[in-house]
């Protein structure tokens, strides 16, 4: 590893937060059991992962006819989790206009010792009430800001004050459509980092299989914490594979608590058993990131195409023109059923 | 003009000012007051350039005037609590277009026939007047257990109000989804898109039914879009009702009249409109009352 020592970032501490139980949600069409994250939670806090985030795919609250019904109720979720872990710090997010401030109290009830805030990238303003609750009520008050790729550094910096000025201890961006690459990263992250007091965080999706060199490029521009899931599982093509950024984050020398060999362990041995489908890039996966489209769209997209006979290409590139933002999976048979028609009127 | 009932908005903001020109075109509505607490407003300028007497002393100058019979509050939770009781004793009808609920929720061709007894009425949400009549249409030809809706907005069109209360939009919209829709469980979900330009309201009306016939559920909802195009010339349905095992999908958009506001902000418009719309049943009502129509 000696050849790595001339890089800046050796020794640094980075924090992980591991989305397994709540990005992965979506990979799973919201079907975990309480018990498969208990035993999920169980191993990532043995291997030392510092923040457990569990929720529905679009947070607190998103079970629904729109999102997906989960398997279980928030609380049951929560429950299961928090009973299994010793040391990690359990985390939920939580889409103001989805879930509300009293589902926040319901997960604090539960055991939430960290509480992420997430809104589109320019509106941050959605989400300050909900910041500030989560700090009252003894959170972690964390401010995200999804769908990154979609506007410049000026308008992240921003967006960004506002949830600091709200109270969030650090603020996250997300690369929610798997849509950026490297120099992107680098440019909204040392952005943040020089504009903000807070700690800054990063969260990708692999849909241009960038999602490790990204996280590692988030490092390098400073990032304070980042995301990733076992086995990538996650919405698209899965989010940064945690083993395998644990292992690269090791080879440089950056310290995130997190034991390599047991890590690998937990993905191997509890997540892919219970997996529905390797977490590969097909094609549909890659269109998401090259147009530029919420990674959660993806099962949705599938299930659309083949319901009104249509190209899912073809969606995601229109989904992509019409600017939709996180959330919007109604707009994908909106544009289905458009496109039905224009094939045959 | 004695032949109408003369009514006052109080709340001169962007909703006051886009509903004063919604109710200077009414038939049984004479808008004879408008009153704001800020000199600066642009809203009390643009009624005095259309003629109507403005005031800085908001609910005081309405309650000086004994003529109003019908006031229109547009401006907040707070201020309403405050001013409910005191237009309820002064014997004027409220029709509320705060989060405030003092009275009961009301929607055009939905339930305001129920509520033509009360002092107060409340105008819901953006969101539960574009979709609760939707709701009620799907509700008349089978049950239904659950409805959801997804509003999507423009960004620009969410002014600070719905910002820092958004909260308030999913969770009485959701009610109205139960109380008017007659859904046995609401829930709603509601998203900002800042494209550019802006994009016109959209929602998506998603129920679960038990036994649904397409037909009869498609001739419902028209026959109600047809009834809220009254009011609401730009509602529009944008995908037909379709059935998939026993679940009811629709779509619909709505585009604003662009009194005022922009033509994007389509959730702005129908609060105005529908607000206009429930004055004007009252109005009637009371002309009726006096013997001044037949």
């Amino acid at each position: 590893m000696d050849n790595h020592k001339d890089l800046s970032i050796k020794k640094r501490k980075v924090a992980i937060i591991d989305t397994t139980l709540r990005d992965g949600q979506h990979a799973m069409a919201h079907q975990f059991l309480p018990e498969q994250m208990a035993a999920v939670a169980a191993a990532l806090d043995d291997a030392g992962v510092g923040t457990i985030e569990v929720s529905h795919g679009d947070g607190l609250a998103g079970s629904s006819i729109q999102y997906g019904f989960a398997a279980a109720t928030d609380g049951e979720y929560l429950e299961a989790v928090s009973k299994a872990i010793k040391k990690s710090k359990l985390g939920i997010l939580l889409l103001p206009g989805i879930g509300t401030q009293k589902d926040l109290e319901m997960a604090r009830e539960h055991g939430a010792e960290a509480a992420r805030v997430a809104t589109h990238c320019t509106e941050a303003d959605i989400g300050e009430q909900h910041i500030q609750l989560a700090r009252e009520l003894g959170m972690r008050p964390i401010g995200v800001l999804m769908m990154t790729h979609m506007v410049e550094p000026p308008k992240l910096v921003e967006q960004a004050k506002i949830m600091e000025a709200a109270g969030a201890e650090l603020v996250y961006l997300m690369d929610s459509a798997g849509a950026m690459l490297p120099p992107d990263v680098k440019a909204r992250i040392e952005a943040l980092k020089s504009a903000l007091g807070v700690e800054i965080g990063f969260h990708a999706h692999n849909n241009l299989s960038m999602a490790v060199g990204n996280t590692l490029a988030a490092v390098e521009a400073g990032a304070d914490s980042v995301d990733g899931t076992l086995r990538g599982l996650g919405a698209g093509a899965g989010n940064a594979q945690l083993e395998v950024l644990i292992g690269v984050l090791q080879k440089l020398g950056v310290e995130t608590g997190v034991n390599f060999y047991k890590v690998m362990d937990a993905a191997e041995q509890v997540v892919e058993p219970i997996m529905p489908r390797a977490q590969v890039i097909n094609n549909d996966s890659l269109m998401l990131g090259y147009a530029g489209v919420y990674s959660s769209f993806l099962l949705h997209a599938r299930r659309a195409a083949k319901r009104f006979d249509v190209d899912i290409r073809d969606v995601m590139v229109e989904l992509g023109e019409r600017k939709t933002v996180g959330g919007q999976e109604d707009m994908i048979i909106d544009v289905a059923i458009e496109m039905a028609k224009r094939v045959k009127p | 003009m004695n032949d109408r009932v003369k009514v006052a908005i109080i709340g001169p903001g962007n909703i006051g000012t886009d509903l004063m020109y919604k109710i200077l075109r009414s038939r049984y509505m004479d808008l004879v007051l408008m009153t704001g607490i800020k000199a600066d407003s642009d809203g009390l300028a643009l009624a005095a350039k259309e003629g109507v007497a403005t005031s800085l002393k908001g609910i005081d100058a309405i309650l000086e005037n004994e003529h109003v019979r019908i006031v229109f509050e547009s401006t907040g939770a707070k201020p309403h609590a405050k001013h409910a009781p005191l237009l309820k004793e002064a014997g004027k009808i409220a029709v509320d277009l705060t989060p405030a609920a003092v009275g009961p929720y009301v929607v055009p061709y939905v339930n305001l026939h129920e509520h033509l007894d009360k002092p107060n009425v409340n105008m819901v949400t953006c969101g539960g007047q574009a979709t609760t009549p939707i709701v009620a249409a799907i509700s008349k030809v089978c049950r239904v257990r659950y409805a959801e809706i997804v509003a999507t907005i423009a960004s620009k069109s969410a002014g600070p109000g719905t910002r820092q209360n958004i909260d308030e939009f999913t969770q009485t919209t959701a009610k109205g989804l139960e109380v008017l829709g007659k859904a046995e469980k609401g829930k709603a979900i509601i998203i900002l898109n800042p494209a550019e330009p802006p994009i016109i309201m959209r929602d998506t009306i998603y129920a679960l039914v038990d036994d649904p016939d397409e037909d009869a559920v498609r001739r419902s909802v028209a026959e109600m879009v047809a009834k809220v195009q009254n009011y609401v010339p730009g509602y529009r349905l944008k995908v037909e009702p379709y059935v998939d095992a026993d679940k009811v999908t629709t779509m619909i958009e709505v585009e604003g009249a662009g009194d005022y506001l922009p033509k994007y902000s389509g959730n702005l418009d129908i609060m105005t409109a529908a607000a206009c719309a429930v004055g004007e049943v009252f109005a009637e009502k009371l002309l009726r009352e006096q013997g001044a129509v037949a």
